[in-house]
């Protein structure tokens, strides 16, 4: 497979993106031609009103959209030239997707949740488990692994959520506001996993979120407006150049 | 991958456990519906086949009148000779077994019990026309046939009436004034088409019947045995053509005896009990089809209400096919356990029912197979339309799906 990118060098490259819903008069500009680059074991925080085309953008970023209009360039891949299917592969290789919504599968226990991603791969069913439980272990949900998501809080829905997306050690978490539901302490908790994940493991983050107070523990903050980047502000030496 | 997708169906049913079990519900009596019909129907062909072959297999059966019985009214024909038999024989080509039929009635008696019986008086060919087996014994004699000697053979029901636990081989009774020796013992056939006992029965050399108990040398009706190699339809028009001519009958008249044939009634009969088999079939093969909707509706409300797992699926990095296959193999798994709950079903019920409609039990390898392979089919089916429009779905949408 494709061009494995140091820590430090870009991941991600986004040029001239543009993404219009609709067509003539009702078009709509959700995305009105970014450039952004990420680079690898960068954790970025996405801000910006809601309408402002911070969700169309993460949805390119992550694969399940195409741009209708620019380049959008992943490890070397044109994925705005990619199927569908061949999309699905590359989130299945590269990306873990959390979600506000935590969006686990119901009257199905934690472990089984986890495992899910490790199915498409599939690995076989011992190994599955052991790396499920790793993954557990790594969000401390370990003795809650026969628990389904009905018997678990909100903080520790989300961070099966999170063992799901990492079971499969991505490079890119894509996080679509995780602590929206949840109150300050448990998503302080959540924002503590998600640096040591970004720090210990060197996965790359981008995370959607309102709260500057969440978007305090990202490296760099790009703010939307009106479907254009308004600002990119990055905190230290691994930032984000525009 | 065969192996996870079907894990995942297993784990999808067994998290609605009576979603699913409704789900399947019209499959499971559409395949019980099709299956016991169809062996309770091959079972009343088998029986009416039975029946027709305790008769006799290719057999033609002449008797003196037109149609069943005689007639009512003007003359009663006569009854045949012993020399139209050996017409018969000699003239006809294609005959096995010619054998008269004497018929007399009378009470047989052995020490202290009796029993009004019938006795049939006929020859040795008659055991190649009739499927009679013996439980020990043994045929007359040539010469015993030729001298009308007074022994006997005797049916299983007259047997257990005189002679109740003792063995009768070699004994004397009497019957009407003949005293008779038993020369051999027949096993038990049971109920006849007609409901008549077929046990009940004394069977002794034609000679000493025509002799001693009906007193002329009529033969009231002839067998005529068919070598199977021959055309049974050929073998009965040259029958008759020799009738009319031994019975003087001119070419206006119509004939005074009739030929039973016993293979052509028995192909009649089933072929009118594979039909009626067939249209009851037909009819629970609809049920099976209202079976099959049964599960696309579901299916098809299990795809909306499982929007957002679609959308979680997709997101995580399951291909379009992978969705596709998850939908349908949870359908067909779904549909097959539905056929095989209506076969287990219609197993119980045939077992119980079958002695009850009294019908032997057949089991159909082949119309079991059929119906699980008909309702696999229709998970495919039915269960395509809805897995093709979870797979087609949009993940970004259905993740926002509430």
């Amino acid at each position: 497979m494709a061009n494995d990118v140091a820590p430090g060098e870009t991941l991600i490259s986004l040029r001239g993106v543009t993404k219009v819903f609709g067509e003539g008069s009702t078009a709509f500009f959700a995305l009105k031609g970014i450039d952004i680059d990420i680079t690898r074991g960068d954790f970025v925080a996405v801000m910006g009103p809601s309408g402002s085309g911070k969700s169309t953008a993460m949805n390119i970023l992550g694969c399940l959209d195409v741009p209708t209009k620019g380049a959008y360039r992943f490890r070397g891949y044109h994925v705005e030239n990619l199927e569908r299917d061949q999309r699905a592969l590359l989130r299945r290789r590269y990306l873990g997707f959390v979600f506000q919504g935590f969006n686990l599968l119901a009257r199905t226990s934690a472990l089984e949740n986890v495992e899910l991603p490790l199915v498409y791969r599939g690995e076989e069913k011992a190994k599955r488990r052991e790396q499920a439980m790793a993954a557990l272990e790594k969000v401390g949900l370990a003795e809650w692994w026969d628990h389904t998501p009905a018997e678990l809080s909100g903080g520790q829905q989300q961070r099966v959520a999170i063992a799901r997306a990492i079971v499969t050690h991505p490079e890119v978490l894509l996080a679509d506001e995780p602590t929206g539901n949840l109150d300050t302490e448990r998503s302080l908790e959540i924002m503590r996993l998600l640096t040591d994940l970004n720090r210990d493991n060197g996965i790359t983050i981008v995370m959607v979120t309102h709260e500057a107070e969440m978007a305090a523990f990202a490296h760099t903050i790009i703010h939307f407006r009106d479907g254009l980047v308004e600002s990119i502000e990055a905190k230290d030496s691994v930032g984000v150049k525009a | 991958m065969w192996a996870t997708t079907f894990l995942l169906a297993v784990r999808e049913i067994r998290r609605h456990l009576l979603r699913s079990f409704l789900t399947i519900l019209g499959i499971v009596i559409g395949v019980w519906a099709v299956v016991t019909m169809v062996t309770l129907g091959n079972g009343a062909t088998q029986a009416v086949k039975q029946q027709i072959s305790a008769l006799g297999s290719n057999v033609l059966q002449v008797r003196p009148g037109q149609g069943f019985g005689r007639g009512g009214g003007g003359p009663q024909p006569a009854d045949f000779k012993i020399e139209d038999l050996d017409a018969i024989r000699v003239q006809i080509v294609g005959v096995v077994a010619v054998a008269p039929l004497v018929q007399s009635t009378g009470t047989a008696v052995y020490n202290a019990a009796n029993w009004s019986t019938t006795v049939n008086g006929t020859n040795r060919d008659y055991f190649i026309a009739q499927p009679w087996t013996f439980t020990g014994g043994r045929r007359f004699t040539r010469a015993e046939e030729q001298a009308g000697k007074a022994v006997c053979i005797i049916g299983n029901t007259v047997r257990s009436r005189l002679f109740r636990g003792e063995d009768p081989l070699g004994k004397r009774f009497r019957i009407k004034n003949i005293s008779c020796e038993i020369i051999g013992t027949l096993a038990a056939k049971g109920q006849g088409g007609f409901g008549n006992d077929q046990d009940d029965i004394v069977l002794m050399p034609y000679k000493a019947v025509q002799r001693r108990m009906t007193g002329n040398r009529n033969v009231r009706q002839i067998m005529v045995s068919v070598d199977e190699a021959y055309d049974t339809q050929r073998v009965q028009a040259s029958l008759r053509d020799l009738l009319r001519e031994r019975r003087h009958l001119n070419a206006e008249a119509e004939d005074d005896f009739n030929i039973f044939d016993t293979k052509q009634i028995s192909d009649t009969l089933s072929g009118t009990t594979q039909i009626l088999t067939s249209l009851l079939g037909a009819v629970a093969a609809v049920s099976l089809l209202v079976g099959g909707i049964g599960i696309m509706n579901i299916m098809l409300v299990s795809v909306t209400e499982r929007t957002r797992e679609i959308g979680i699926r997709l997101a995580i990095g399951a291909v379009a096919r992978e969705v596709l296959l998850q939908f349908l193999v949870e359908a067909v798994t779904l549909s097959c356990l539905g056929g095989l709950l209506g076969l287990l079903l219609a197993l119980v019920s045939t077992i119980l029912l079958a002695p009850v409609l009294k019908v032997p039990f057949i089991f159909d390898i082949k119309i079991n197979m059929l119906a699980f392979f008909f309702s696999a089919m229709i998970g495919v089916v039915f269960g395509y339309f809805p897995a093709r429009r979870a797979a087609s779905l949009n993940p970004i949408e259905a993740l926002r799906h509430e």
